[in-house]
Order: C-alpha cells, then structure tokens, then sequence
C-alpha cells in the first residue's frame, strides 16, 4: 500500500505551499526542482518570500510569472550564462522611453542579499537552531549597511567585531533527490548544496525523487541517507523534475536551455510566451517532457560511472 | 612569435602565479583555464576547489557552471555548500582565490552587486555569491580582468569583496584572516600591492606594452614600481596547452 505521503506535484504543491509563504526551494546547480517551481507557477500562487542562494532560471520564472513579494538570495546570475534577465526587469530603475519623463510609480522587487556562506549559514543556523551565526565574512563589504538582518556583535571571548546571521526557518522546502524510499528516506550523491540544510530548517517538506526505491535499497546504504523520512511530507515520483538542471548519475545539464534562456527573457512578452508554452500550456511533468525531442534527452543521458561498493558487516 | 588572444594572455599570465601544491578557489570561466593550465604545467598537484563544494577536481571536460557534473565525476571529495565554506574557506585551508568583477578600484576592492545606487541600480549585477566570503579569507586573491577604464575605477559603487578597503591601516583594523588582494592581471600588466599603503601597484608590463598605456586604461594616477619587469610572452606550450583544456572554446576567445 501506498504511504500517506506519497502523491503528485501538484497536490504536494497545493496542500503545502501557500499564498506568501517562504518557499526554499534547494539544489546548487545540481537538482533544482524546476517541475515544483512550474506547478507552483501554474496554480498562481502569490506574495511568496523565494529564497535560495542562487535564484537561477527556476526563480528567475517565478518572478516573470508574478509569485514573488521578496527575493532572498546570494548569487542572482544565470549560472556560466550571465544575467538572470526577469530579475533584472524587477530590480533595475526603468529607463525612461525616448521622449517621455521618468516613470514616478517604479516599485522594485523587495530584495534581501546575502554572500553564499551567509545565506547557507542561515539555514544551517535554522535546521540547527541557533540563535544566530557568527562568521568570518562580511566586514569590510557593503552588504551589512544595505540588510539590516546582518549584524555585528562583539566576540565575548576576545572582545572583537564579529559578523553574525539570523536563522532561517522556511515555511516550507523543496528538495530533490536521487532516489527515495515512500516515506522519504533520501539518498542524494554529487553536488548536495543546502539540501540537507534546507529540509531540516523547514517546517515543511515537500521531497521530490527520480525514483522511488524499496526501503531495502535505503537501508544498504544509510550513510547516503541525507534526508531521513521524519522531515519529510510529501514524497512525489518525479522523474525528469530537474531539467534543465540536472541529476547526478541521470541526465547532464540542459546548458543548451542555459543559454536560451538569455534570449527567451529579452522581454517580459517573450518570457511569458515561454510560460504560456512550456508551463500553463502543460499539465505536469510528464507532459512537458514530451515536448523535448527525444534526440535531445538521449544527448543528455550520461555513461555510468560506478563507485566502489563498500562493505557495512553483519554477523 | 606566437599569435594569442588578450584572454589567453590573461590566462597565462595568471596560471603562472599558482604554485604546485597550493589550494585554490576556482571560478568559472578564466579563472578555471588558469587552474587547469596550472595544473598540466607547474603545478601538477594543485588542488582545485570549487564553491559548489567539489574538492580536488578532475573534469572530464571544460565545466560552464561551477556546480557541473564534470567537477564531481572523479573529485577527491564531496561536501556541502556550508561546508565548503565553514571547513575549507573559513577554516583557512585555501591558498588563492581568483575572483573578477565589474568595478575594481585602487585598494583592490571589488564590485559585483549594484552599478549606481544600491537601492535603484542602473544595472543590478549577480551580486557576492561566495565572492565578498573567498577575499575575506584566501591568503592570495588574485583578480583576472580585461584593461578597461570603465572596470577600473578610483572608488567602487559597491563594495561587495573588500580588498584593502580605504588603505592597509584601515584593512589591518577589520582583521580579517585573508592576506588580501594580491595580484591584479590584465591583458596589459601585472599589478600588485603596495606593502605598507595596499595601493595597486604596476610591477610588469605585458609584452609591447607602454606604462602610458596603462595609464590610458586606469581613471587614477596609478602608482608604477621603481623598477617595472616585463612580463615574460607566451610559450608555444603554455598557448597549446591552453588551447587544449578548452578545444570546443566554451570560454576561451
């Protein structure tokens, strides 16, 4: 029978993301779940706080589609590409149009920035539950005078300035992984960023798996067990849910959409015919896969590369 | 003499500052070329870590992004993003950090986050990532950059990764456990800086270049070394090594 918590994308979205939550939705490059932040886009969620270290293309359509209030992050680029346009468009001073005055009712999207160690330093300040964390960064940059939420307190012990952030405890955390069992069990291998950060500072998590495995294949291996199941949800079958990200072992990076993307975003119209195509043109994961030629998810398959088993003992 | 472009002499010119051994921050783009030359040429045995959290890479092929499967494929080791900067940057375990930017100044600050105002920028950038984290904590930074008066600036719009702030006296003060900015390579020159005042500082003058030259590029009056080297031209190796870490030229123009 199946677990409770198994279910689709779109009824994990409906049933955990909510009008103007703080919504982190994890993976460095690596496993970014583009089919949660396409669900979310598609059932219109608004006001919501998206925070991760590097918005990429993923949050860079949530804010063209009009979901975000806030934007956390550290690192707002299209990664090895260049500019995240849609971001730019909600944070760049319009220029006025040749001949017309300045428009006077500009409102950028609200931003709260941070360098990498200071964002996934509050999350792992959240999932730890500190009260904050001091850090041997900040001091000397710009950042602390423009995010009153990075302070300085004076080290007791030594009697020196030092940096501190403030937790972060998302209301809720996407995160996708290799494989999971139905409870949510999560082996994750490769680049595994905040992930395990993520779901543990959560209140709520909703973890998406390229396959679903018995618990059997989890427990042969429990060191590769990131996230355990009493964190966890909801637990989707996602396959494909990252590209054009990718997934360790099972599909490379789509850096061909990377690039595209610059292009798609010139303009809002562009980007939201995109939207209309690949996002409110589909009804899930599925079928948007069935859009991409089948030479080009074969071009994206890997050769294996097979680790060395390891032996745990039994008596 | 061998033809090459001003990014392979960027590259090249940078790759010789590594030494074998040595641990270092890699970036896409520039600064990995000058690793992975490093790496095939005089040092054999350094260590490239990446932000992402991969250590001690051994790309299978010439990695767009910092977080790319090639860089875990064959790595030493696997960690977390915070990780990677609590154990390895804060820990004091790299060496050299390369980083870049739109806006340098003389005291080896750099900006990546806001052209203009901070609060409604003319052009808003990526911002820090781990850049503002790697300059607080290598012990070397050096900084690969084209020679533009439009990059070079007296003061930066934004702060994002502190060189030696307003000068050496002011850097001391903050103790930050990096040793700072210190290397500046250019497609024209080699710049580093200054031991008492931390003022960027011309020491070697790439092949067929003038000091007026760079003065030309550079918005201040740039402080010249009492006895200015020539930077050494580009090998045949050094250039046909380059050319074959990226042979589909991804980055390299």
């Amino acid at each position: 029978m199946d677990s409770v918590k198994t279910m689709s994308m779109k009824e994990a979205v409906s049933k955990y993301v909510k009008d103007g939550d703080l919504a982190y939705l994890a993976g460095f490059t690596h496993m970014i779940p583009f089919a949660a932040g396409h669900e979310i886009i598609r059932q219109k969620k608004r006001n919501l706080v998206l925070a991760r270290a590097t918005p990429d293309i993923i949050y860079d359509q949530m804010i063209a589609a009009g979901c975000a209030k806030k934007l956390i992050f550290s690192y707002a680029g299209n990664p090895g590409v260049g500019s995240l346009r849609c971001f730019r468009r909600a944070t760049e001073r319009p220029k006025p149009k040749e001949g017309q005055p300045a428009p006077t009712d500009w409102k950028p999207l609200e931003i709260e920035e941070y360098t990498h160690f200071g964002l996934s330093g509050r999350l792992f300040a959240g999932a730890t539950n500190m009260p904050f964390l001091p850090m041997r960064s900040n001091i000397g940059s710009d950042l602390p005078a423009n995010n009153p939420a990075i302070k300085t307190v004076k080290d007791p012990f030594t009697g020196d300035d030092v940096s501190v952030v403030p937790p972060l405890r998302p209301d809720v955390a996407v995160v996708h992984v290799q494989r999971a069992d139905r409870n949510g069990n999560a082996h994750i291998w490769g680049i595994t960023g905040e992930q395990k950060d993520a779901a543990f500072a959560a209140k709520k998590v909703i973890l998406s798996a390229e396959e679903i495995v018995d618990e059997s294949v989890i427990r042969s291996d429990p060191n590769r067990t990131l996230i355990p199941d009493f964190v966890v949800h909801a637990v989707v079958h996602e396959p494909w849910c990252a590209h054009p990200s990718y997934v360790q072992g099972y599909y490379d990076r789509d850096n061909e959409f990377y690039m595209q993307w610059d292009e798609v975003t010139k303009e809002h119209e562009t980007t939201m015919k995109y939207m209309d195509e690949w996002v409110f043109g589909v009804e899930d994961r599925a079928e948007y896969m069935k859009k991409i030629p089948r030479e080009k998810l074969d071009r994206l398959k890997f050769k294996p590369a097979v680790c060395t088993p390891v032996d745990f003992g039994t008596m | 003499m061998a033809e090459y472009s001003s990014m392979e002499l960027r590259i090249i010119v940078a790759a010789r500052e590594l030494r074998d051994h040595e641990s270092v921050l890699v970036g896409v783009g520039e600064p990995n070329l000058a690793a992975n030359l490093a790496k095939k040429l005089q040092a054999p045995n350094l260590n490239m870590v990446y932000e992402s959290g991969a250590i001690g890479s051994n790309p299978y092929r010439m990695p767009l992004s910092i977080g790319d499967p090639c860089l875990v494929t064959g790595a030493k080791s696997i960690c977390s993003m915070y990780e990677q900067f609590a154990y390895y940057l804060q820990g004091g375990k790299i060496d050299v950090g390369f980083l870049g930017g739109a806006q340098i100044d003389k005291f080896g600050n750099i900006n990546s986050t806001v052209i203009g105002a901070y609060n409604s920028p003319k052009v808003r950038l990526p911002g820090s990532g781990g850049a503002c984290d790697i300059a607080s904590n290598v012990k070397k930074i050096i900084i690969i950059t084209p020679h533009e008066a439009r990059r070079f600036v007296e003061k930066v719009d934004f702060r994002t990764s502190p060189g030696f702030v307003d000068g050496k006296a002011a850097w001391r003060h903050l103790k930050l456990q990096g040793g700072g900015p210190y290397a500046v390579v250019t497609d024209l020159c080699t710049m580093k800086f200054d031991e008492e005042t931390g003022e960027m500082t011309l020491v070697s003058l790439h092949p067929g270049v003038k000091v007026e030259d760079v003065q030309k590029n550079t918005p201040w009056k740039l402080k010249v070394a009492a006895k200015v080297e020539q930077t050494p031209a580009p090998t045949e190796k050094e250039i046909a090594t380059l050319r074959g870490i990226d042979p589909g030229k991804i980055y390299l123009r």
